[in-house]
């Protein structure tokens, strides 16, 4: 136990510190936004793919999000960090605002509902009403923060850490969340809900906290990323953010908290290369990525690597573990049938 | 009061456009029981289709007829390559190929078109002409033609073979393919139709809203709460829908919450309905545990 923790310190070490003092600050940059990307679609994960709920309208808890640490750090001066906590109980708030009337429609129309949720965001942003706080169309801008305790770091560097501890607190949360009674709970609701209920969970209850706690970590997600671009306009919360991150979370693999870091490093590398066809080329090659994986490989990334894995390990194993491959995708839950290793990261999109 | 009649009469212009687009919507979901979120995107690609035609020097409605064939071919083809293998698919999964769908022809329509703002021609003679000026040629013209592409629809529908037969693979696959029906042609007959629809109300909308590759996302919305409002298996119900939607969304974006809010306006009818009434006015109550 022990040396797992010291282990775990040392990894997080080297991943924090080798990138910060090794690249540009452009590229620090752009491994910030993979960790605040990849935060965003870890939160979607939580509600489609361990609890079944397709949102289409992610992006707007991510608006939330960042509009709350924007307008507290521009209006009211609040330090950085301090918006964090604030603009995970606002969005956590709405996101169990959305959960209730979510609890009523089932798969095609909550995608429908957080779809359209998603389309109207930047129109509520743009409000005359909301005007004195979020700045209108212009939008604000915030100022980029330096290191504390003065370090002597870059603000880009320092940002890149601040963020990636945040995300892996976060994921580390999610990790436990999702392995425990709870996250059981919630995939019992994705893969079967009567069942689910018949064995005394409170399906209302926890959809609904589900919800909250996916908006909480999409949320954040947009609060780091207000912080490290500096500026918040409702045309930069478009539906295509909502879009772009249930394209993460598919690639990544829906049912994966590691899927999302694939995901996160999709969402912002795929475009930046494909880019340099044309201007219209990343979407194009999100939609051909996004149609391929469906066909292809319905467990994403994640759910891909899981069944190398548990290609490799059924070799060493006796014949009689062998799980049988129920219909579909060979990505589908194979390590399902071993005993003791139900990984969630391991699970297709059945049943959603 | 001549106000109100003013939004009402341009909601109703408005509303055959969202009535002809949630028409699409359900005839898809009726057959298949996917939403199709990429409805907008190639009605939109069949509208730079007609404009690109118009500039080549055909006539307008000449460019009319041939868009709708070629976004005939073009929702068939699609149905028989991509939607196929979705039939059984998970809801995430096809509403993953539909997102990728949307991603795919919006982002080509802006690779071939680019995306300046166009303006497209109308067919109708300009400026105001009726009711002392409240509604525009256009306006008028784009009722009409609105109207007669839903009056032969209904007419197809139930007047004909063919109309009968899809109606009857749309409602029981299994027994409509003991008779002797061919399911899978009918469900990509039934594609092809609503791209063909979704075509004409692309040209219809143009002249009004202008052209740009994300033309039709706010309308997408609107017919998504005209096609529930009236109920999303009920053809004549989207119909209605949209009407009532057009008529709803302009006189809340005059009295209510003014024109920057007329999205939300769609989100919140989206939701009530939802919440309130998840059938639609007309349509069937299915029960199910959700």
């Amino acid at each position: 136990m022990l040396r797992n923790v010291v282990v775990a310190v040392l990894l997080w070490l080297v991943v924090t510190l080798a990138p910060a003092f090794s690249l540009s600050d452009y590229h620090l940059f752009q491994l910030t936004m993979v960790v605040v990307y990849a935060i965003a679609i870890l939160g979607l994960a939580i509600l489609t793919g361990f609890n079944g709920q397709i949102s289409l309208g992610h992006g707007a808890f991510y608006a939330i999000g960042a509009y709350t640490t924007a307008i507290l750090m521009y209006q009211y001066d609040v330090p950085y960090w301090a918006t964090l906590p604030v603009s995970a109980i606002v969005c956590a708030a709405f996101g169990f605002l959305i959960g209730l009337p979510a609890l009523r429609l089932a798969g095609l129309y909550l995608a429908l509902t957080t779809f359209a949720l998603a389309v109207a965001v930047p129109q509520l942003l743009k409000h005359n009403a909301l005007e004195p706080w979020t700045g209108g169309v212009q939008g604000l801008v915030i100022d980029k923060p330096d290191p504390p305790f003065g370090l002597d770091l870059s603000p880009d560097q320092w940002l890149y850490m601040f963020c990636l501890t945040v995300g892996a607190l976060l994921f580390l949360l999610a990790w436990n969340i999702v392995r425990g009674r709870i996250g059981r709970a919630m995939m019992a609701i994705r893969d079967q809900a009567l069942a689910a209920e018949a064995m005394g969970i409170d399906i209302a209850l926890l959809k609904t906290r589900t919800f909250a706690l996916s908006a909480m970590y999409t949320g954040i997600a947009g609060s780091l990323g207000a912080i490290v671009v500096q500026f918040v306009a409702p045309d930069s919360f478009g539906i295509f953010v909502s879009i772009y991150f249930f394209v993460g979370l598919v690639v990544g693999g829906v049912s994966s908290i590691g899927g999302a870091i694939f995901g996160g490093l999709f969402i912002e590398f795929v475009p930046n290369l494909a880019e340099k066809v044309s201007k219209a080329a990343p979407g194009a090659v999100y939609g051909v990525i996004l149609i391929a994986v469906m066909f292809l490989m319905p467990g994403g990334a994640a759910g891909f690597v899981g069944s190398l894995f548990a290609r490799f390990r059924r070799g060493t194993k006796s014949a009689e573990l062998r799980p049988a491959t129920i219909g579909g995708s060979g990505a589908d839950n194979v390590a399902a049938g071993v005993p003791g290793g139900a990984e969630p990261d391991a699970g297709g999109n059945r049943g959603v | 009061m001549e106000g109100v009649l003013h939004q009402v009469l341009s909601g109703i212009a408005s509303g055959g456009i969202y009535a002809s687009v949630a028409l699409a919507l359900v005839m898809i979901y009726q057959a298949t029981h996917h939403v199709n979120f990429a409805q907008g995107e190639m009605a939109t690609l069949s509208t730079y289709i007609a404009l690109t035609l118009i500039n080549a020097g055909f006539s307008y409605w000449i460019a009319l007829v041939i868009t709708v064939v070629v976004s005939f071919i073009l929702g068939l083809l699609i149905e028989r390559i991509l939607m196929r293998p979705m039939m059984d698919a998970p809801v995430l999964a096809s509403v993953g190929v539909f997102i990728g769908l949307l991603l795919i022809i919006n982002s080509s329509t802006g690779w071939m078109f680019d995306y300046m703002i166009k303006t497209f021609p109308t067919p109708f003679p300009g400026g105001p002409v009726l009711f002392s000026g409240y509604v525009s040629g256009h306006e008028l013209g784009a009722f009409f033609v609105t109207l007669i592409v839903l009056i032969a629809v209904y007419l197809f529908f139930r007047h004909t073979k063919l109309g009968l037969a899809m109606r009857a693979a749309a409602f029981n696959p299994v027994s409509s393919r003991l008779v002797g029906i061919r399911v899978g042609w009918m469900l990509a007959l039934g594609w092809g139709l609503a791209a063909s629809i979704g075509a004409v109300a692309g040209m219809m909308v143009a002249p009004i809203v202008y052209l740009d590759p994300n033309m039709m996302a706010g309308i997408l919305l609107y017919a998504f709460a005209g096609a529930l409002l009236g109920g999303i298996d009920n053809p004549l119900g989207a119909v209605l829908g949209g009407f009532a939607v057009g008529i709803i969304e302009n006189l809340a974006g005059a009295y209510l919450v003014g024109t920057e809010l007329k999205l939300t306006v769609a989100l919140i009818i989206i939701v009530a309905v939802l919440v309130v009434k998840p059938s639609g006015l007309l349509g069937r109550t299915v029960l199910s545990r959700v």
